[in-house]
């Protein structure tokens, strides 16, 4: 019963490039309708892990994985899954926002179609635009290219066509590195509300937004072999308030290096 | 401060190293100007060097007075005498042949003029002069002429005319047109466009989305542009020995009950073609695939696309304005080529439009090429004019491709 709770877990999960091991060894309990926020020094594996959660790592050539990534008692790294229907269940949000060269309404309305979205498209549209904040802003002009758009509203824009295709899971790596500190208030203010229906992972940098707008924390460290791993998971309080590991206190007070 | 003052040149010296750094500044902006300007000057040669031929004055003659035929003078014959004059002088052979091709009550005016001065008076040209030669040393022209050819009438004329388009081969220059050899390369860079863009695509979508970086890969992609500098008459003898030979069923249309054909047909020299300018579509397409960003791609997998609908809804349309840069290239390079052409068999004398992919056929270049090998003036000014044809055809079909990619480039 206690796996209800969890949304997605790792056992061992290690990623390898190569000879090379990046992410070694992470076992993580994500839990379900909570933000969890990875962060660490610059290399140490947050983006690759959290590309691992969708399989996206999958178009690095070199790139294999080992140990389990368990999604509703499901192995999503075994032969029989695919990749494509991960990455509908787990969507992800990118650090530079990435819409397509396309109108506003397109956006949202791709993603949906290709995956056999049956219902009412300009509905759908305008759930997600509305879930992302954005609706307000762009209800005028859903025909206007998604370029026209300030960088802010781009990501918001990115966050909604992720909702539109109703996913379990999203993941966000550092969605908020490339805005301006209001935007970026828009986001994690955002990221409060969509946690009443969606499991989020955040990859950040930012200290004060990983202590301000996550639940959970994972400390992520590279050891002696330059291989990344997650040395402290917790409750995002205890980790900037009472860490146990010396290193992570380092790293939280700005005392690292 | 005194590190300062001794590391870096103060005051005059600074000043002086300024002007050193200046001027060589300078020489290097004018030698860059230099390079422009030769390059313009080369094409400029080029064009007025075909310009000059294909106008002109020139010098020509009757060999039969027209006066014998008819007392009605020349510019006032409607088409009713030219039937007459045409069905009384022609020997029935050659009337029942020209009647045979087209009737000849149903030809026009022109075109019955034409075969009175081509079959009856047998216009016979003298000399011809250069454009230059006849704007500025006329008066020494008249003179020349009026000593050389008492009998000739001199006439400065326009080697390019509709009717020069609109005509087909013909053994005597002044009745000679290109309609034969514009169709021809029409067909001919139809038929390899039609092959090689479809296949060079897909060949540059497989190399870059789909196969895996290793060394045949890599081999592969060496071959692939090795072979854009192979020269272009290995590729005609690879066509003579493929498309003509081995499947002369297929592209004779033997096999589709098509029976006064052999393998020299323009399928077979379009074929060659496409695979001349399959290289070129392959690379040109590869690097537009390559410059569609990846974060593009990761949105579309992102939202649970598969491979192919990434590359169909978005890497594709974003590359397409390079992948028509691409036949852009492909196209000048298929309508200029002539080697291989030779060598897979295009005719050099053929007065039949081609009319199927299974026609024989001549191009544009081989025309030239034919009239400019000739010892007659008067072919060195039709192949002027041919080759200002060459240039407006390939301005024509390069322009219809830049249009096309403007309207793909829309830019959301």
């Amino acid at each position: 019963m206690e796996n209800n709770n969890y949304a997605i877990e790792t056992n061992d999960l290690s990623i390898h490039y190569g000879k090379f091991t990046a992410v070694k060894n992470v076992s993580m309990k994500v839990e379900r309708k909570k933000i969890t926020a990875i962060i660490g020094p610059s290399g140490c594996g947050k983006s690759t892990l959290l590309r691992a959660f969708n399989r996206m790592n999958d178009f690095v050539p070199s790139c294999h994985v080992t140990g389990e990534l368990m999604l509703q008692g499901q192995n999503l790294y075994s032969r029989d899954v695919d990749p494509v229907e991960v990455r509908r269940k787990i969507g992800m949000v990118f650090q530079k926002p990435n819409p397509f060269p396309k109108s506003i309404y397109e956006n949202i309305a791709w993603g949906a179609r290709i995956n056999g979205f049956k219902g009412k498209m300009d509905e759908l549209v305008e759930q997600s635009l509305r879930a992302a904040a954005l609706w307000d802003e762009v209800k005028d002009k859903l025909q206007q290219s998604a370029y026209a758009l300030s960088g802010g509203q781009q990501q918001r824009l990115c966050i909604a066509r992720t909702i539109a295709i109703q996913p379990e899971i999203i993941l966000m790596d550092e969605p908020a590195s490339a805005l301006d500190p209001i935007s970026t208030l828009r986001i994690e203010e955002l990221m409060q509300e969509l946690k009443q229906n969606y499991t989020i992972i955040i990859v950040t940098h930012n200290m004060q937004q990983a202590a301000r707008a996550s639940d959970y924390t994972a400390m992520m460290m590279i050891d002696d072999q330059r291989a990344g791993g997650v040395i402290e998971f917790d409750v995002t309080k205890t980790i900037f308030t009472r860490p146990k590991d010396k290193r992570t206190e380092d790293y939280v007070t700005g005392r690292f290096g | 401060m005194s590190t300062h003052t001794n590391t870096y040149p103060q005051g005059d010296a600074f000043n002086a190293s300024l002007k050193t750094r200046y001027r060589v500044a300078t020489i290097w902006q004018f030698a860059f100007l230099s390079a422009l300007l030769i390059a313009i000057l080369a094409l400029t040669a080029l064009l007025y060097n075909v310009v000059d031929g294909a106008f002109g004055y020139v010098a020509y003659d009757y060999k039969k007075d027209p006066a014998t035929f008819t007392p009605i003078p020349v510019n006032e014959l409607t088409k009713e005498d030219l039937l007459v004059i045409l069905k009384e002088n022609l020997s029935s052979g050659a009337y029942n042949k020209l009647e045979n091709e087209q009737k000849l009550e149903t030809r026009t005016q022109g075109e019955l003029y034409t075969l009175f001065l081509e079959r009856l008076v047998q216009i016979d040209t003298k000399a011809t002069w250069s454009m230059t030669d006849s704007l500025f040393r006329s008066a020494e022209i008249r003179a020349e002429a009026a000593e050389k050819y008492p009998d000739a009438q001199l006439e400065f004329r326009s080697w390019l005319t509709p009717q020069f388009l609109t005509t087909p081969m013909s053994s005597k220059a002044e009745f000679a047109g290109v309609r034969t050899a514009v169709l021809g390369s029409l067909w001919l860079v139809g038929i390899a466009i039609l092959f090689a863009l479809p296949v060079g695509v897909g060949a540059a979508i497989y190399l870059q989305e789909y196969a895996p970086k290793n060394w045949l890969t890599n081999i592969i992609q060496t071959n692939i542009n090795n072979l854009a500098g192979v020269p272009s008459i290995v590729y005609g003898m690879l066509g003579l020995a493929v498309f003509v030979r081995t499947m002369e069923a297929l592209t004779s249309g033997s096999a589709f009950g098509v029976t006064d054909s052999n393998g020299r047909t323009v399928l077979s020299a379009g074929l060659t073609m496409g695979i001349l300018v399959l290289p070129l579509i392959i690379i040109n397409a590869q690097e537009a695939i390559k410059a569609v960003p990846d974060s593009l791609r990761q949105a579309a997998f992102g939202v649970g696309a598969t491979r192919w609908q990434t590359v169909w809804y978005h890497v594709l349309p974003n590359a397409l304005p390079g992948i028509l840069t691409g036949s852009i290239l492909a196209i000048s390079r298929a309508l200029g080529e002539t080697a291989p052409l030779i060598v897979v068999g295009a005719s050099t004398f053929i007065s039949l439009d081609p009319n199927g992919p299974f026609s024989k056929f001549t191009a544009l270049p081989i025309q030239i090429y034919q009239w400019t090998t000739r010892p007659q003036s008067e072919f060195h000014a039709i192949a002027a004019s041919a080759i200002i044809v060459l240039l407006v055809l390939l301005l024509t079909l390069n322009a219809t491709a830049i249009l096309l990619r403007n309207r793909f480039q829309r830019k959301w």
